[in-house]
């Protein structure tokens, strides 16, 4: 809904980009035939791989049989509910990481989506390029060693020291900027939408009906890519933004 | 069930029933107390008197023996209401007295005894009961000394039939009370239930009687009519909000539709399409996000975000938001800046409160700011504030822009209401109804006010409770 609420257009090249780096083996479970059948066909048409499941308990034996990098799990389900899904695959040791598509979109349905074992939460309805951001950003976690150093071409940020250089200057940034730049540098090549940015940097899951998120990524901008040659921070058209090296 | 039947299930015909048990149970005991001491009274009654009698008559076989005995004895028995003596030979006949025949072996006995007995006149009629004593003369001889025990028979009967009679009478006024009253709380309970089941079925306006009495059928109804009050103000909201949904989303909803029709009508060419197919989606996503704001303000109108609540800092919340729109308001050349020094701790949903005060700093930016760019050669200023004020806390967002004449100041928090002053800006008419569904949810509320010049928006909520040591 933020997509195109603070577009000036959305125009015919509204871009689906995705990581090309790997492809995503997806999992949908969803009961709607007709969403189903349309999450499948658009996640296949930007080049990943979508399996289904119609009911609770189909979609719990295709996890556990499977390897998927993403599951999509809706929560009303017949047979088994979603929660109870991933719930089952958590006890069991799976650590898929899972999405839960939900009507309920209040906070206390997230954090209860979220304590049963998701790893994200999209209310319904959602726009396409915002589930899959997401379900790249989850299918692409780094496990098990963090970085402490994050570089993209030749911008480096420091988490330890709070440091940030671009060809070996020295950037000031303030704290939320750099929070912000830290998101986007940890999931570099990924597209961030406005609404990930506003949870994963300021923690909040309302939608403040204005650009905030394209103010703050301008300046951002000014600070990390003006006087550079390689612009590294883009916007995506009706997505959101990706820090990348545009070689 | 009958009637009676459904009478004698309540609880005050059972509690009837266990008072009559106790105090049935309570006076026949004392009855039999009194009976039982009244016959020893009786008793020793007796033995005294014939202990009196057996001094005399020692006394006198002492000074004429046997002969004199018989004598006495005999002049004794004849007369009317004297004891019971019978003098014995060896061998058994009766040589003086007024005893008849007697059970075998009662002679030989010493010392007090209960026997039966005849009466010399009429050796073959009725049995008397008897308390003697009978003495052993040298020679042989056998004394016998008693007294009829028909007065404590009588005394027993007496007794007996007083308590029959008596638990008689008691069970049947206790069940006939117990009925009564039983009937008349159970026609009280009646009515209540039968007012609550109109009241159910349909009649929501419909409320218990109270009779005044102030006891703790008339707490109970007062309670339930309390709780009718509560019922019926919820569905009434429920109601109404259902039919401002239907309504607020019905025009956006034609208007899509109305988009679309025309497309089909005028559309030539591709790209004409496109543009109207891209077009109807911006209006659903501005529809969905109405209706996402929607459902939000019903659930903060209805209590139902109430247990997402902890305890927050205001000032926090305050920084949070100005830190968000800074940029945005420096943008439009505003000053943004928080004040909010202290921590100013709130019970609230930090989530529902920020978004509130977001909205409050966005409708600030949009239109707080003068038209010609500067106030007195300096930048217009918000200020955003996080104060305690008493028993609340007062969370504002002031501006120097046009502000809102108070006659305005009613409406402008309604829903979808837009003021002539925002005709130009873009927005969904909401953000203001949030704000106030938010703050009435925490128990607070929302104030206009004049910022002289501007608009001062407050929102007002409770304090939290102090509960730490250091506050």
């Amino acid at each position: 809904m933020i997509s195109s609420a603070n577009q000036a257009s959305v125009t015919s090249d509204i871009a689906y980009p995705r990581d090309h780096r790997f492809t995503m083996r997806l999992l949908i479970i969803e009961d709607d035939r007709d969403a189903a059948d349309y999450l499948a066909k658009a996640f296949r048409e930007v080049g990943h791989v979508a399996d289904l499941a119609s009911d609770g308990e189909e979609g719990l034996a295709q996890a556990l049989d499977g390897q998927y990098d993403v599951l999509i799990v809706d929560r009303m389900l017949p047979k088994l509910d979603g929660l109870s899904v991933i719930g089952a695959l958590r006890s069991k040791g799976i650590e898929t990481p899972a999405l839960i598509l939900s009507a309920l979109g209040q906070v206390d349905d997230r954090v209860k989506g979220l304590r049963a074992g998701g790893d994200d939460y999209l209310p319904k309805p959602y726009s396409f390029s915002e589930l899959l951001a997401r379900s790249e950003v989850l299918a692409r976690r780094r496990g098990g060693r963090e970085e402490t150093v994050y570089r993209v071409g030749d911008l480096a940020l420091d988490r330890l020291s709070h440091q940030v250089t671009r060809a070996g200057e020295e950037i000031v940034l303030q704290p939320r900027e750099f929070r912000l730049l830290e998101y986007l540098m940890k999931h570099a090549g990924q597209v961030v939408t406005r609404t990930m940015l506003l949870e994963n940097v300021w923690d909040y899951h309302f939608d403040p009906q204005t650009n905030v998120i394209d103010v703050h990524i301008s300046r951002l901008r000014s600070k990390i890519d003006k006087g550079f040659a390689q612009p590294l921070l883009h916007t995506v058209r009706g997505a959101g933004y990706v820090v990348r090296d545009s070689k | 069930m009958t009637a009676l039947g459904k009478l004698l299930r309540t609880t005050a015909f059972k509690l009837t029933l266990v008072y009559l048990a106790v105090f049935a149970i309570f006076a026949a005991f004392l009855l039999m107390y009194f009976a039982w001491n009244t016959r020893r009274l009786i008793t020793e009654q007796i033995t005294q008197t014939v202990d009196a009698e057996i001094t005399g008559l020692s006394e006198q076989y002492r000074q004429g023996g046997i002969r004199r005995l018989v004598f006495i004895v005999d002049a004794r028995s004849r007369r009317p209401g004297s004891s019971l003596y019978l003098v014995t030979a060896p061998a058994g006949q009766t040589l003086a007295g007024n005893v008849g025949s007697l059970p075998a072996g009662t002679l030989n006995t010493t010392g007090w005894v209960e026997t039966a007995y005849r009466r010399p006149d009429d050796p073959d009629g009725s049995v008397h009961h008897a308390l003697v004593r009978v003495f052993q003369l040298p020679a042989g001889f056998r004394l016998l000394v008693g007294r009829d025990l028909e007065e404590r028979e009588r005394l027993r009967d007496i007794i007996l039939a007083a308590g029959r009679w008596s638990l008689a009478i008691v069970v049947v006024l206790g069940i006939a009370g117990g009925l009564f009253v039983t009937r008349r709380v159970l026609k009280r309970i009646d009515a209540m239930t039968e007012t609550t089941r109109k009241i159910m079925e349909g009649d929501l306006t419909g409320r218990l009687a109270i009779a005044g009495t102030g006891d703790e059928l008339d707490r109970l109804a007062s309670n339930l009519n309390d709780m009718l009050e509560r019922i019926e103000a919820l569905m009434h909201g429920l109601k109404e909000m259902s039919d401002n949904i239907a309504h607020d989303l019905k025009t956006p909803l034609t208007r899509l539709r109305n988009r679309c029709e025309e497309a089909l009508r005028v559309a030539e060419d591709e790209s004409q399409y496109r543009l109207a197919l891209e077009s109807t989606i911006e209006e659903s996503e501005a529809l969905i996000a109405t209706f996402n704001a929607l459902l939000m303000i019903a659930r903060a109108e209805s209590g139902q975000a109430r247990d997402g609540m902890t305890d927050v800092d205001a000032a926090e919340i305050a920084r949070g938001v100005g830190e968000l729109y800074e940029p945005v308001a420096d943008e439009k050349g505003i000053q943004l800046r928080v004040a909010a020094p202290a921590a100013v701790p709130v019970h609230g949903n930090r989530e529902l409160i920020s978004q509130a005060l977001a909205n409050l700093v966005d409708n600030a930016i949009k239109y707080g700011a003068p038209d010609n760019g500067l106030i007195n050669g300096a930048e217009p200023e918000i200020v955003i504030e996080a104060m305690p004020d008493g028993e609340r806390i007062l969370l504002t967002v002031a501006d120097a822009g046009c502000g809102i004449p108070a006659v305005d100041r009613g409406r402008a928090v309604e829903r979808f209401v837009r003021l002539e002053q925002s005709r130009s800006q873009p927005g969904s008419g909401l953000g203001l109804s949030l704000a106030s569904a938010v703050a009435r949810l925490h128990g607070g509320e929302l104030r206009l006010e004049d910022n002289h010049p501007g608009l001062r928006t407050v929102l007002s909520l409770p304090r939290a409770a102090q509960a730490s040591a250091t506050q």
